[in-house]
């Protein structure tokens, strides 16, 4: 039997069309693990599902590509949607995967789940990076959607606990393609103009999907490099997102971010009516001390009595000048007696007082004592002193010798 | 001087000024001095709380990316 032989090309060819063709092999949905996961440069993934006992290749062009919400990772269980297609060039069959979902979670909670583990791995979520919030902000930027209740709620409620607290909204997109950009794009902004002293971001509450701006990794790196401190407030309570992990703290909610933000003003006013009691008290108790030191110093004899004090410095003063004239008189007859005898001492040597006796003292002219005959000359004048007056003599002849 | 600080640097003082008196070891003129700084300070802290009106603004980018700020209205 003479059979006609195909071309590769056009057996290729037959067996993609009846593939193209079928209904079921141009939207399958079908599980396995995967392996081999490549990305090539042109943004195409290629890779193998398989089970246990067989395996399909797989390519997933950039444009589905670029949709996937988490990172596909070998050993990853999966389900795959797309078509069966043949590729002519090897005579291959291969599934052209429109979208991956994991196994057992939801894509949101894997790309949740692993932007968190690369996050947390970088050091975003470090305590130690965390910034203290300012007690008392001056100013607030709220960095959310213009609409909605959270905007409305965190004014009202900022207002009612601390007016002084200037609000500044910066209008952005919180769902949405364009909100992660946007959102970070407003905290960067507020950070380079200095708009305020606090950051409050996030939004009320929504599906995973809503709030999925807020575990945008741009959101998390600007909230990281954010100078002015930043509380999340994103959904409800359970609500946790990337951005609660990064900021400097994280709120259940938005009004609860406007709790946190500020102090309360009737707090405040107690506080202020404590600080008013103590310190009154303080006085209080500073002026009793001092007026029962004054009691104390008023008991004391001195104070009670002046006269006893008086009388005493009055002895005291009679007692020394009794001290002072005893002294002075001791020293005048001590002096009056040794004055005597530096008298009689005198009177002893006195010349009158040989003189007295019947001696005389001769002199020449001059008034020189003579004491020796050899200073005589016959006829020489001299004095003769007696007790009781003078001679004036003359020298008539001189014998030397007793 | 009291009306050019802050809410916080008020604050602050006043603390500070109360547990100078609590401590009580001053002499009484200048005790006296520091009761009538807080008293002076209670009473500017309690003014500012009582006439303090929130406002709230909506920031534009204006000419040259410059902040704009703008009445914010009720869009609810």
């Amino acid at each position: 039997m003479e059979r006609s032989a195909l071309s590769v090309t056009e057996l290729n060819n037959y067996v993609k069309n009846l593939v193209d063709g079928d209904e079921l092999l141009m939207d399958v949905c079908v599980r396995g693990e995967l392996s081999n996961y490549k990305i090539y440069p042109s943004g195409h993934h290629y890779f193998t599902l398989k089970d246990a006992e067989s395996s399909l290749r797989c390519v997933m062009f950039k444009y589905s590509a670029m949709k996937l919400r988490f990172r596909p990772e070998n050993g990853m269980g999966v389900t795959a949607f797309g078509r069966v297609s043949v590729y002519l060039r090897d005579g291959a069959y291969q599934l052209s995967c429109t979208a991956l979902m994991p196994e057992g979670m939801g894509d949101l909670q894997v790309a949740f789940e692993q932007m968190k583990a690369k996050l947390s791995a970088e050091g975003l979520f470090d305590q130690a990076h965390k910034k203290l919030l300012p007690p008392f902000p001056e100013k607030i930027a709220i960095i959310t959607s213009s609409a909605g209740a959270a905007i409305h709620d965190m004014i009202r409620i900022l207002g009612h606990r601390w007016p002084m607290t200037k609000v500044i909204l910066l209008p952005v997109r919180v769902q949405g393609v364009e909100a992660p950009a946007e959102i970070a794009g407003a905290i960067r902004y507020a950070n380079e103009f200095q708009i305020a002293d606090l950051i409050i971001t996030g939004r009320g509450g929504g599906s995973l999907e809503d709030l999925w701006a807020f575990n945008d990794e741009r959101v998390a790196r600007a909230i990281y490099a954010s100078d002015i401190p930043v509380i999340s407030a994103v959904g409800h309570e359970p609500d946790v997102t990337i951005s609660d992990y990064v900021a400097d703290r994280r709120a259940s909610t938005p009004s609860n971010a406007a709790e946190i933000a500020v102090p309360d003003w009737h707090e405040m006013q107690d506080s202020l009516q404590s600080y008013e009691i103590r310190s009154r008290q303080a006085m209080e108790k500073t002026l009793k001390s001092l007026s029962q030191r004054l009691d104390a110093l008023k008991s004391k004899r001195v104070l009670t009595d002046p006269g006893v004090y008086l009388d005493n410095r009055r002895m005291d003063l009679d007692r020394a000048r009794d001290r002072l004239l005893a002294a002075s008189e001791r020293q005048l007859a001590a002096k009056r007696q040794s004055f005597v005898k530096l008298g009689a001492a005198l009177d002893a040597m006195s010349p009158l007082r040989v003189l007295s006796r019947g001696y005389t003292v001769s002199s020449d002219p001059n008034g020189t004592i003579l004491k020796s005959v050899k200073e005589l000359r016959p006829g020489q004048e001299l004095y003769v002193r007696f007790l009781d007056g003078t001679a004036d003599c003359r020298v008539e002849s001189i014998t030397e010798g007793e | 001087m009291a009306e050019k600080m802050s809410f916080e640097q008020s604050l602050q003082r006043l603390d500070e000024i109360v547990r100078h008196l609590e401590k009580g070891d001053l002499p009484l003129s200048d005790s006296l001095a520091l009761f009538e700084e807080g008293t002076g300070l209670l009473a500017s802290c309690s003014k500012m709380l009582e006439s303090a009106e929130q406002k709230v603004v909506k920031l534009r980018k204006g000419a040259d990316r410059q902040p704009e700020e703008l009445p914010f209205e009720d869009e609810a």
